[in-house]
């Protein structure tokens, strides 16, 4: 694999018009805000220091194009919104993995994606008068919420079924293992207790789990050297 | 052209739970067997801890057999086809689908094996639900005590008795038939939550006991006990603790010498001379055409498969399909009603990231006629089982119990609060064969070599239903007993769809009218083809099938072993 500079990838983002608007996707969530200004300050800093770092690091895409890449990227944010709670699918880099996995092991919903995220963009535009990724957090969630019941239009089928898609996919690439180039940092795993994947647990170690006293071990299973490892496009 | 290969003994078309078990006995008795095995060859390193290959995608075997025939399904003959899945529950591979199995492995009950003249007894003739084509099995279970505890010893069970020659021991399952002697192995571990479960259970006056597993509690055989690692459901095992047949009795036949492994061995058809006696097998590998001929032939590549090669398999002498002159092949089909689980929410942790599906807590006092049905509408029951398996992406999924939309920042702080204090049951309930359920050839969707793909058209009936609805509240009741502060339920019937416990299309019985095999398993019309698996079993039980399924093979073989030179049908 040939060696890419940090200097290349900004210069191809820019040139494809890929370039992330930091700022916007930095905003607290409606929700988180409701929830303690505390914990807002907190994620809010949080965010702040590893968005930076994740918009210099963004590789260049593999399936999608820019446009689906930010379109989805914005629907992922609002799954799994970073908040009080810490980091989201943002971070975790859930639709980095949906990008990879739609030229292997999704690719038969790779016409999903291009349909769907042209009937979002629509849809947003006709009923909202805006562009999805130009609507507050709260519009978004409102133009999300028709596309989750099915009530938005200009879809193939129902839209119901492409926001399951996407829920479903936003899950495995925020909550998979971080091989397959979700999960950045184990965020998806630290945010459910998960302590990490183990080749070996003892009665003592499930001793020490069920005293909340077993640490994340922040392993993928790859990181196992006795294992062959996985495609990590396809099977 | 096809390559025709050197005659053979013996013939075991698939080599997973029932064809990798019948192959020892046979290469024992100095038969030359050939297994021919869709798959290949899998070991511990391609078992990643990798919930999203395992759990989500495919699996890492190199031949797609089996997912290139997934099976279609309908609720009924004039209902439309549902959609079909990307994933067939079965696997190719050594070992078949005991690599990846929950290796859950349970002996029937006896009232498994008189449904009909039970139900007359107890109740009446008129409580054998209406349209269903139950029939007893030709023999009982003290026919297979035997072959069940030889299997237990062979593959190696973990378990706790409950009844060794009619003494009950309260640590295990007071209803169990008799067993000659205790299990190879204790029990898997507990954990805090299966003591929980246990506890409430015993609050309440039921016997809890935790259940029997194909799966090493301590080392068994020179091979490693369970690690608890997680990563059971859909998964092999990386240290050999699951007693896949690829780790126990394929080996152990090999070394014989007289089991030769044939893999990527893609079955199209069984073949028959003008006679319609069985002369051998037509397999593809890699596009080659071989012809391995056989004096005997066992079919042993699961119920779907099984259905499908003898319905593919036309002659003179068979028209419709290979020992199908009865018109009984893909008849008497029906899957476990696996579903319609019980969801609980605990308010507190359950500690369960590290465990295995095989690793629960079972109740039994709710199962097939373990209780007085006098005053009930259905006959049959369910075994109910609380188990320890859960990973992050399926925790991530969890059941919201209608506290939280199903995503967004409430549902983000809801999984973070709640991923380890849900629960869901396995419930495996009596299901029956009907008339109207049933296995044919799809008349649309082929695989790639042209051949039609199975078709399953099958429902659950108001008994089946019934005993959903029951067995929900029962699950409910110990759920709230152990602490529960919510419970849902899902839905209790439907479609059966394509399944892990699938059931019937050669149904074993003395009967030619209505059975594809007779009591040892051999086909009715063919003497010398003899079929293996949960394909020749006329009742389910309220268990997984499994130990059942080897239980028979074993015994199949056996039989084919003492009468040799009638069975082959050369009389030499």
């Amino acid at each position: 694999m040939t060696f890419i500079s940090r200097r290349d990838l900004l210069k191809r983002a820019a040139a494809v018009g890929a370039a992330v608007d930091v700022a916007r996707r930095l905003q607290p969530s409606v929700e988180g805000a409701t929830e303690g200004s505390a914990a807002e300050g907190s994620a809010k800093a949080f965010a702040l220091d590893d968005h930076a770092a994740m918009a210099a690091a963004r590789e260049p895409l593999e399936n999608l194009t820019a446009t689906e890449s930010d379109l989805l990227e914005a629907v992922v944010a609002r799954l799994i919104p970073t908040d009080a709670n810490g980091p989201g699918a943002t971070e975790a880099r859930a639709a980095h993995y949906i990008d990879r996995a739609l030229g292997g092991a999704l690719a038969s919903s790779r016409q999903a994606y291009t349909a769907g995220l042209a009937a979002l963009d629509t849809y947003s535009r006709s009923s909202r008068g805006k562009a999805f990724t130009e609507l507050s957090t709260t519009d978004q969630d409102s133009v999300l919420i028709d596309v989750e019941t099915g009530a938005a239009t200009g879809f193939t089928g129902s839209s119901a079924a492409f926001f399951g898609l996407v829920l479903n996919h936003t899950h495995q690439g925020t909550f998979g293992d971080p091989y397959y180039g979700g999960n950045a940092n184990f965020i998806g795993w630290d945010l459910i207790g998960y302590p990490g994947i183990r080749t070996m647990v003892t009665a003592a170690d499930q001793q020490q789990l069920e005293k909340h006293a077993l640490k994340p071990n922040h392993k993928s299973a790859y990181d196992y050297e006795t294992f062959t490892k996985a495609g990590k496009n396809g099977h | 052209m096809a390559t025709r290969l050197k005659d053979t003994d013996v013939v075991i078309i698939g080599l997973g739970a029932a064809g990798g078990v019948a192959a020892l006995p046979l290469a024992q008795a100095g038969l030359e067997v050939v297994g021919l095995e869709a798959g290949s060859w899998l070991t511990r390193r391609d078992f990643a801890p990798d919930e999203l290959r395992n759990n989500y995608r495919g699996w890492p075997q190199a031949v797609q057999k089996a997912n290139q025939e997934i099976p279609t399904s309908r609720a009924t003959a004039s209902a439309a086809t549902g959609p079909r899945g990307n994933i067939h529950p079965m696997q190719n591979g050594v070992g078949g689908t005991t690599l990846h199995y929950w290796a859950q492995s349970w002996r029937l009950n006896p009232w498994d094996f008189k449904v009909v003249s039970e139900t007359k007894r107890r109740y009446g003739a008129s409580r054998i639900p209406k349209g269903s084509t139950v029939e007893d099995w030709p023999f009982g279970y003290e026919e297979l005590e035997p072959y069940y505890d030889k299997i237990e010893y062979e593959v190696g069970i973990s378990g706790q008795a409950g009844n060794i020659n009619g003494t009950i021991d309260p640590r295990g399952n007071p209803f169990e038939a008799p067993r000659k002697r205790g299990y190879p192995m204790p029990p898997l571990r507990g954990t805090a939550f299966i003591e929980t479960m246990t506890t409430a259970a015993r609050t309440i006056g039921w016997h809890p006991f935790p259940g029997p597993a194909a799966i090493n509690s301590r080392t068994y055989q020179n091979r490693s006990a369970c690690m608890y690692h997680g990563f059971c459901n859909r998964g092999g095992c990386h240290v050999d603790a699951k007693n896949s047949t690829a780790v126990t009795t394929i080996p152990r036949a090999q070394a014989t010498g007289h089991l030769k492994v044939v893999t990527r061995a893609h079955v199209t058809s069984i073949e028959v001379d003008k006679n319609g006696k069985m002369t051998g097998v037509n397999y593809l590998t890699d596009g080659v055409e071989y012809v391995q001929p056989a004096k005997v032939v066992l079919l042993a590549s699961f119920t779907y498969e099984n259905s499908r090669l003898l319905l593919l398999s036309k002659s003179a002498a068979f028209p419709s399909g290979l020992s199908n002159n009865h018109q009984q092949v893909g008849r008497h089909y029906f899957s476990h009603h696996q579903g319609a689980p019980v969801s609980a929410l605990f308010p507190f942790n359950l500690d369960s990231w590290y465990g295995l599906p095989a690793q629960g807590v079972a109740v039994d006092n709710w199962a097939d006629d373990n209780f007085d049905h006098s005053s009930l509408d259905f006959i049959g029951g369910a075994n109910l089982w609380a188990m320890s398996d859960k990973r992050p992406i399926g925790a991530a999924g969890m059941n919201t119990f209608g506290r939280v939309p199903g995503w967004g920042s409430q549902w983000k702080a809801f999984i973070k609060e709640n991923s380890d204090r849900s629960h869901s049951s396995y419930i495996q309930k009596t299901t029956l064969p009907y008339e109207d359920n049933f296995l044919d050839l799809d008349p649309v969707v082929k695989d790639p070599l042209g051949y039609p793909v199975c078709r399953v058209t099958a429902e659950f009936k108001d008994n089946e239903r019934k005993i959903a609805a029951f067995s929900q509240d029962k699950m409910e009741q110990w759920y709230r007993e152990a602490g529960a502060v919510a419970v849902q339920r899902a839905p209790v019937g439907g479609a059966m769809g394509v399944s892990t416990h699938a059931y019937g299309g050669t149904r074993m019985g003395d009967n030619p009218e209505t059975n594809v095999v007779d009591r040892f398993g051999f086909s009715h019309e063919v003497p010398n083809l003899g079929v293996l698996g949960a394909s020749t079993m006329g009742t389910s039980g309220a268990r997984n099938p499994t130990l059942t399924a080897q239980a028979l093979a074993w015994r199949t073989a056996e039989h084919l072993i003492k009468n040799w030179k009638a069975l082959q049908g050369t009389g030499d």
